[in-house]
């Protein structure tokens, strides 16, 4: 017997045993046009990732959580990036705020027709309750995702509402109650799905006409980018080809073309990647200190290692009441290579 | 109707000249030319050719043609050239502050035909991307079918695929512009877009093989597996119909920051519903009312309410070369070519206006034509060194007309973030300077 008919023989003894246990394993796809291929999910799996919550409610789980403790989780876990009171406009647009008593009655925020809140917050949006505690249950906190247990998600759901002024300081959340709540939230009746975007067989709401000739009696121009914003994308002749019909436009005087080729500092890449920037501006505060600010405290008083190991423990005092969590996922080698750049002047 | 002007317009000796020497060029005055040529010349060997005598590029043989190149493999994986540098994603300054959310846009101005490199296609992450082990990436399809069920991506990579050229949109692409001009070039404008042949099966397939329950199933949910765990809802007839479980993009496996290994595509649909990092679908009776189906993608109309669920990216085109941020270098003939696309089918015909939207000609269309993916289109223009507007129009094969940006105001406001589809004007100077405008 040839090596190739073995193999051809083991080959067809393994196919007969997969068949085997796929026909043990399928039974209620027998008719499966394509056998072997997937397997049943078992009941826990099944648990583990179906976590979503539809309008109605059905997918919420049972429990139920204080505003009072949804206050602790927010000032532990939610502040840095929302603000204290939600109203922060700094890394994320603002949670609360834009709502009035009239709404919770109407069910129609007002300032969405009058357009007289500056920002579209959050509260101002919110149609369905479900979507801000799925949304929180899956997403938040920011850096550590399904992190929280049901109560602190109920807990955090109900301390945004109240910040809303949509229930009071000592509500508790809870599956029972949650309904009522969904009847009180100020943009309740603010959506709209009567219009032709989702089917793809739906009219558009806009036609315009194929004229060829003549369109127009005059043409104005309405808007065009104002001079100072001229360079606020880049030197726009670094951002086309330096052949072919047309050039970028030189938009940067010279010293601000050579800034924008300088090789960045590798601080600077680790600041993305870990998220610093969330919360820290270079000149600016946002919800932690300018880091041209840190490097103006501790420039010279303070060695890159020190700074590197306060880095990764965080801190509170500081620099206000804002806690900086520690910074776990950071390696020690990082941390130096972030203080170093912070040190020297971040840019 | 403009006469294209025969022949080659850039004379090649001008091609390593800045911008200040080609204005001195355009505006017929070529005599410091010859400085020009022997300065080029001067730090070559002795036996470097006069300029006198000819193009010092062609004249003097350049390293390449003398020397011994590279090996093959030298870049295991290839990289473009080093002097197309200039064209790379980009993030808009100031339009989000987290890297981990944001966009970043890609290069619609540098662009060739229909398809974007797989290093430049567009990105829109909602809590950061992942480059996820395939070998423990799983699909689980539950709710309302016969058996729930997990399939690994040797299960999946098992099947019967598909290969399809499709847009993808964001449906905030142009959000920027619908009050006002904001940003200067196509990158920006309209950079959230991009196309490629994706490979993968038929969700259909997929729900078939779980015993989908055909009676109370309406709805689909397809939720990623990272933190932000992006979930959206698709009617169910839309999935059975052109959606795609896809693994490759260009022929390749999906880039990280694209999904890798595994997202949906839905044609025609905007991007935030082709979810990424995709491991679960479910079949449900009700729509979901995620938080990006209720906060955002919602779009606000001039009455105060928010329209939901508005997800078909309607017939839009753009012009791409030239565009905002470019200039002229001469008078005469340019090839004026932009891409049109259409969540609804096929580009029918694109038309393009020199004059601001006063007189239209007819663009030739490029093939190929296909539904759901963009359409390259040309046509042939001689600037005579006039101000001029230009702007595409297409239709897609439903009848419908991309609209006006006052049109798309006077029924939706100015207010909405999403689904601004309105025909992009680009001004063009005596200067040669190109800028975008809005009429």
């Amino acid at each position: 017997m040839s090596r190739f008919d073995r193999r051809g023989l083991e080959t067809g003894g393994w196919g007969l045993v997969i068949a085997a246990l796929v026909w043990c394993a399928l039974p209620a796809v027998a008719q499966s046009r394509f056998p072997g291929v997937g397997r049943p999910a078992t009941p826990a799996e099944v648990k583990a990732w179906d976590i979503d919550v539809r309008p109605d409610f059905t997918g919420l789980p049972k429990g139920s959580g204080s505003v009072a403790l949804g206050m602790k989780v927010w000032d532990e876990k939610c502040a840095s990036c929302h603000g204290t009171f939600g109203e922060s406009n700094e890394v994320f647009t603002p949670i609360v705020g834009g709502t009035r008593p009239d709404d919770i009655k109407t069910g129609r925020v007002k300032a969405l027709v009058t357009g007289d809140y500056p920002q579209r917050t959050t509260l101002m949006k919110l149609s369905t309750l479900s979507s801000l505690w799925d949304y929180i249950n899956r997403a938040m906190p920011w850096n550590a995702p399904k992190s929280l247990t049901i109560e602190e998600v109920y807990a955090v759901t109900g301390y945004i509402l109240h910040l809303g002024d949509i229930v009071p300081a000592d509500f508790v959340l809870s599956d029972a109650n949650i309904r009522e709540v969904q009847n009180r939230l100020p943009n309740r009746n603010g959506k709209s799905q009567l219009h032709g975007l989702w089917d793809v067989r739906g009219k558009g709401d806009v036609q315009n006409a194929a004229c060829m000739k003549e369109c127009e009696k005059s043409v104005t121009v309405t808007s065009s980018l104002p001079d100072y914003a001229r360079n606020a994308h880049g030197n726009l002749r670094d951002q086309n080809r330096l052949i072919g019909p047309v050039r970028g436009i030189v938009t940067a005087s010279r010293g601000e073309a050579a800034r924008t080729v300088a090789a960045a500092h590798p601080g600077r890449a680790l600041a993305d990647q870990h998220a610093c920037m969330a919360c820290h501006g270079v000149t600016h505060k946002v919800v932690g200190p300018a880091l041209n600010d840190v490097k103006a405290k501790y420039a010279g008083k303070l060695d890159a290692a020190t700074l590197a190991a306060n880095i990764r423990k965080g801190g509170v005092g500081v620099w206000g009441a804002v806690p900086m969590p520690a910074q776990t996922g950071l390696s020690e080698a990082d941390a130096k290579t972030l203080a170093d750049w912070i040190l020297a002047g971040a840019q | 109707m403009a006469t294209p002007t025969p022949g080659r317009v850039q004379r090649a000796p001008e091609n390593f000249l800045a911008p200040a020497d080609i204005a001195e060029v355009a505006a017929g005055r070529r005599g410091f030319l010859r400085a020009a040529l022997v300065a080029a010349s001067a730090g070559v060997a002795a036996t470097a050719a006069r300029a006198s005598q000819g193009d010092p590029a062609i004249l003097n043989l350049p390293e390449h043609t003398r020397g011994l190149g590279q090996p093959v493999a030298a870049r295991a994986y290839g990289l473009p050239s080093k002097h197309e540098e200039s064209l790379q994603r980009r993030e808009s300054p100031g339009l989000t502050r987290v890297g981990a959310a944001s966009v970043s846009f890609a290069p619609l101005q540098g662009f060739f035909g229909i398809i974007t490199p797989n290093g430049l296609h567009f990105e829109r992450h909602h809590q950061g991307w992942w480059d996820i082990d395939p070998t423990r990436h799983r699909l689980m399809i539950n709710g309302l079918v016969k058996e729930a069920r997990v399939y690994t991506m040797d299960d999946l990579m098992r099947l019967p695929s598909v290969s399809r050229m499709h847009f993808i949109e964001c449906g905030a692409n142009t959000g920027m512009e619908w009050g006002n001009v904001a940003v200067p070039t196509v990158q920006y404008t309209h950079g959230m877009l991009s196309c490629c042949e994706f490979t993968g099966v038929p969700l259909s397939v997929l729900l078939d093989e779980c015993g989908f329950d055909k009676k109370r199933g309406k709805f689909v949910l397809a939720e990623g597996a990272d933190g932000s765990s992006m979930t959206r809802t698709i009617p169910l007839d839309r999935a059975l119909d052109d959606v795609i479980v896809a693994w490759a993009m260009n022929g390749e496996m999906l880039r990280p920051e694209n999904g890798y290994p595994l997202r949906l595509v839905v044609p025609g649909i905007q991007g935030v519903s082709w979810v990424k990092w995709l491991r679960r679908i479910e079949v449900g009776d009700k729509p979901w009312g995620s938080k990006d189906e209720v906060l955002h993608y919602v779009d606000l109309m001039p009455d105060g309410l928010h329209r939901q669920y508005t997800s078909i990216q309607e017939c839009k085109s753009v012009i791409t070369t030239p565009s905002g941020g470019q200039q002229l270098l001469q008078k005469g003939f340019h090839n004026v070519s932009g891409i049109a696309w259409s969540g609804r089918g096929k580009v029918k015909r694109v038309d393009v206006s020199f004059d601001g939207g006063k007189n239209w000609q007819t663009a030739r269309l490029e093939t190929p034509v296909l539904t759901k993916c963009l359409a390259r289109f040309n046509i042939g223009w001689e600037w005579k060194g006039g101000p001029a507007i230009l702007q595409s129009r297409a239709m897609d094969d439903t009848g419908y007309v991309q609209p006006k940006l006052r049109q798309l105001r006077e029924v939706r406001g100015a207010r909405s973030i999403y689904h601004n589809n309105a025909i992009q004007s680009w001004k063009v100077a005596e200067s040669g300077e190109v800028s975008n405008v809005q009429v």
